[in-house]
């Protein structure tokens, strides 16, 4: 029964897939969406029965097809473990999928290839689920590769525009980066443990008979460097601002509440062994602060409303892995929920506002549009005030734990953390007020058609907003539903509740005090001044630097890019010259042997005879000298 | 029975070999009838058929003899196909010279 139902879990989207990808054309753009949208519900139905049973009976199930490699004593299992952390996953991952996927409908009615688009986000579910509920190591590095294929080709699914298919491959390419080092972990990982199996390793691991400190640090930097490919921390975090290139849906799905969340999800997957690296999850926590606070001044001053979003969300990633250094993972995970409500909400309503403005993503030329569009407004109001941290939204309630917890780590973490907690609110507030309030200041052409969007675009956004909003409620201080849910998949760790003294009402304060001092700056400048961004020339100093993103991507250019090419093109002019010298001067001996050889080769019968009887006079006199 | 080598000694018959051996040799390299060559190499085949038998008298031993015999008949089975082979030479290019025949010329 669990076999059957964790099968069809995880191949409906599959099959989703098959159908539109070969017949989605035949089915019509209507047809196409719906089976898109349908199967990813079934998956989510099954998983809430599956969540729904383990609330209850706290048991993981596990799974297994068939055994998959046996090589002497090491054997992987093609298999599926449904516990407490996949599940709770897969909640999020099917629920917001299906939503975006109703989003979808609507909001790529237009685009002649929406069967392809579909068909595309069907088999990035499918990939998900794989990823999420693999029993080993192997089959979550399956799904991790294809969650990667599938957000390449959503990435570069407009590819008529070039500037889209380059986005696409720095994707492609940065997360290449990481996978080597989650490939490298496996190995490692593999040849330490003897087995990649997530539930073996745990009790290898928590039995406490491996101590072999330094193969398991190697293990959990290169594992670490894979988190930080998907998950876009620094220094791999690059190619997240440029995916924006998507369909904002795919943006909304992919690049903020799903797949980045994979490197958090197979940290906390691997809890144990990072438990046993605490200088890795130093770094991982100062790694995680420093790509927060970079990303966050980076957002200050985008004018590109989808890449302040991307921005925040590199931001948002880096809190989430200052909470994985700290060995906080509970609240890490926590997180990810949160800003998967609030950040995919965010993320449609921008692509609300996109659409109402007819492919419009600069907020300049936005403004004013909180009359015509007030179900977007709201839903994103609700959103930002969630993501700023504003008491009672679901990001005050993450956000604060992830800052109390540095706090009680290393205050200078927590500083940083609190900076980028206070420009989030700028930021967001920001893009608030240059994009909903004041005047309209794009065309006359655009105004005529600013519209509210249809149902299916505005429903997912209620829905969104809502968890946004109340989303906080799973984890509260003091009565946390959230670690009492995971306290089976921490076996080992003391649950630490932070007592609610007087430094966390303090802490709280200060967080409150901090977002509503961004959102203050930013309501004098952009809403009472009515400042808007000037042309991109007009950046000045730090701005300037800001704006073009502390020319990470230049300096990636010169230091990586361009060496390369460069020694490819010593390699081309020089070395292949020089080889292909040598290889064709083989041929080149040979032909010139033959061609004068060739020239004995008279025809003339007289000769060959008396080349012949000299020949065998000199063998014979040779002969009868020796002997 | 008296022994032929009491006579003339054995290497009169060796000196006449070596002479018409180089006979022949010089008639193979020299002479550009076919027919001529083929002559020659007849010439050659004698000598060591002479030799054969002076040594095989010399050493008193009946195998030598013997081997003549194959030589010869594997002289005359040469000729045979020798000679065919000319006549379709000289069908084909009307000619017997050697220097006539350079179709192989690489």
């Amino acid at each position: 029964m669990d076999t059957t139902l964790a099968l069809v879990l995880i191949l409906a989207p599959l099959f989703g897939f098959l159908l539109n990808i070969f017949f989605g054309k035949q089915l019509g753009k209507t047809l196409s969406g719906a089976i898109g949208t349908f199967t990813v519900i079934v998956s989510f139905a099954v998983t809430l029965y599956f969540f729904l049973n383990i609330t209850e009976t706290n048991q993981a199930i596990q799974v297994k097809l068939f055994d998959w490699i046996a090589i002497s004593d090491f054997k992987v299992d093609f298999g599926f473990l449904l516990d407490h952390l996949s599940l709770l996953w897969l909640m999020f991952v099917t629920g917001i999928g299906a939503l975006i996927h109703l989003y979808s409908i609507s909001y790529m009615h237009d685009d002649e290839n929406m069967h392809k688009f579909f068909a595309y986000l069907n088999l990035f579910v499918f990939f998900m689920i794989s990823l999420v509920i693999g029993s080993n190591l192997l089959i979550m590095f399956i799904g991790w590769e294809g969650v990667g294929l599938c957000s390449y080709l959503l990435i570069g699914f407009w590819y008529k525009n070039q500037d889209f298919n380059d986005a696409a491959k720095k994707a492609f390419i940065m997360n290449r980066i990481g996978d080597l080092g989650l490939l490298v972990g496996i190995f490692i990982v593999g040849f330490v443990f003897k087995t990649i199996d997530f539930a073996e390793l745990k009790t290898i691991v928590l039995a406490g008979t491996m101590n072999n400190e330094m193969w398991i640090t190697i293990a959990a930097i290169a594992l670490f460097i894979g988190a930080a490919g998907k998950s876009a921390q620094i220094p791999l975090y690059t190619w997240l601002p440029d995916a924006m290139a998507g369909p904002t849906p795919v943006s909304a799905l992919i690049h903020a509440a799903t797949m980045v969340t994979a490197g958090i999800f197979m940290i906390t997957r691997l809890y144990f062994l990072f438990d046993l690296a605490p200088l890795v999850q130093d770094a991982i926590a100062i790694i995680g602060a420093i790509t927060s606070l970079v990303a966050a001044t980076i957002a200050l001053v985008q004018t590109d409303i989808k890449k302040v979003l991307a921005y925040s969300t590199v931001s948002q990633l880096g809190l989430m892995f200052l909470a994985l250094g700290m060995g906080a993972y509970e609240i890490a995970v926590f997180h990810v929920i949160t800003h998967a409500f609030f950040k995919a909400c965010l993320f449609l309503g921008s692509g609300s506002v996109i659409h109402a403005l007819h492919n419009e993503q600069d907020m300049r030329k936005m403004g004013g549009l909180r009359k015509a569009m007030p179900i977007t407004f709201i839903t994103m109001l609700l959103s930002s005030l969630a993501i700023s941290g504003i008491f009672p939204l679901a990001g005050f309630w993450s956000k604060d734990e992830i800052l109390m917890t540095a706090f009680h780590g290393n205050p200078v973490l927590w500083v940083i953390g609190s900076l980028a907690s206070i420009f989030t609110a700028f930021y967001m507030f920001r893009l608030m007020f240059l994009t909903f309030f004041n005047d309209f200041r794009g065309t006359e052409e655009q105004k005529k058609h600013l519209h509210e969007s249809p149902a299916l675009i505005t429903f997912p956004l209620i829905v969104l907003a809502i968890l946004a909003t109340v989303g906080g409620l799973i984890s509260l201080p003091g009565n946390s539903w959230l670690n009492h849910y995971l306290a089976p998949f921490f076996p080992n760790k003391e649950h630490i509740a932070h007592a609610l003294g007087q430094t966390e009402y303090i802490l709280m304060a200060i967080a409150t005090v901090g977002a509503l001092v961004g959102i203050g700056v930013a309501y004098a400048k952009y809403m009472k001044q009515n400042q808007v961004p000037g042309a991109d020339a007009t950046f000045t100093g730090i701005s300037k630097v800001l704006y073009n993103k502390y020319y990470v991507d230049e300096i990636y250019d010169a230091i990586f890019v361009k060496p390369i090419n460069a020694l490819s093109n010593f390699f081309r002019d020089f070395v292949e010259v020089g080889l292909s010298a040598f290889v064709f001067g083989f041929g080149k001996v040979a032909n010139e042997l033959s061609f004068q050889g060739k020239k004995l080769q008279t025809g003339s019968i007289g000769f060959y005879l008396f080349i012949f009887v000299i020949g065998f006079c000199a063998i014979i006199s040779y002969l009868f000298i020796e002997l | 029975m008296d022994n032929v080598l009491n006579h003339i000694g054995i290497e009169n018959y060796i000196f006449l070999s070596v002479i018409l051996f180089c006979i022949g040799v010089f008639g193979v390299l020299y002479r550009r009838n076919a027919i001529i060559v083929f002559m020659s190499i007849e010439i050659m085949l004698n000598a060591v058929n002479l030799l054969f038998v002076a040594f095989s008298t010399y050493h008193q031993d009946a195998n030598g003899q013997v081997f003549v015999f194959f030589s010869m008949a594997v002289a005359a089975a040469e000729v045979a196909v020798g000679l065919a082979i000319l006549v379709a030479v000289f069908r084909n290019i009307g000619s017997i010279d050697v220097a006539n025949l350079k179709n192989l010329k690489g």
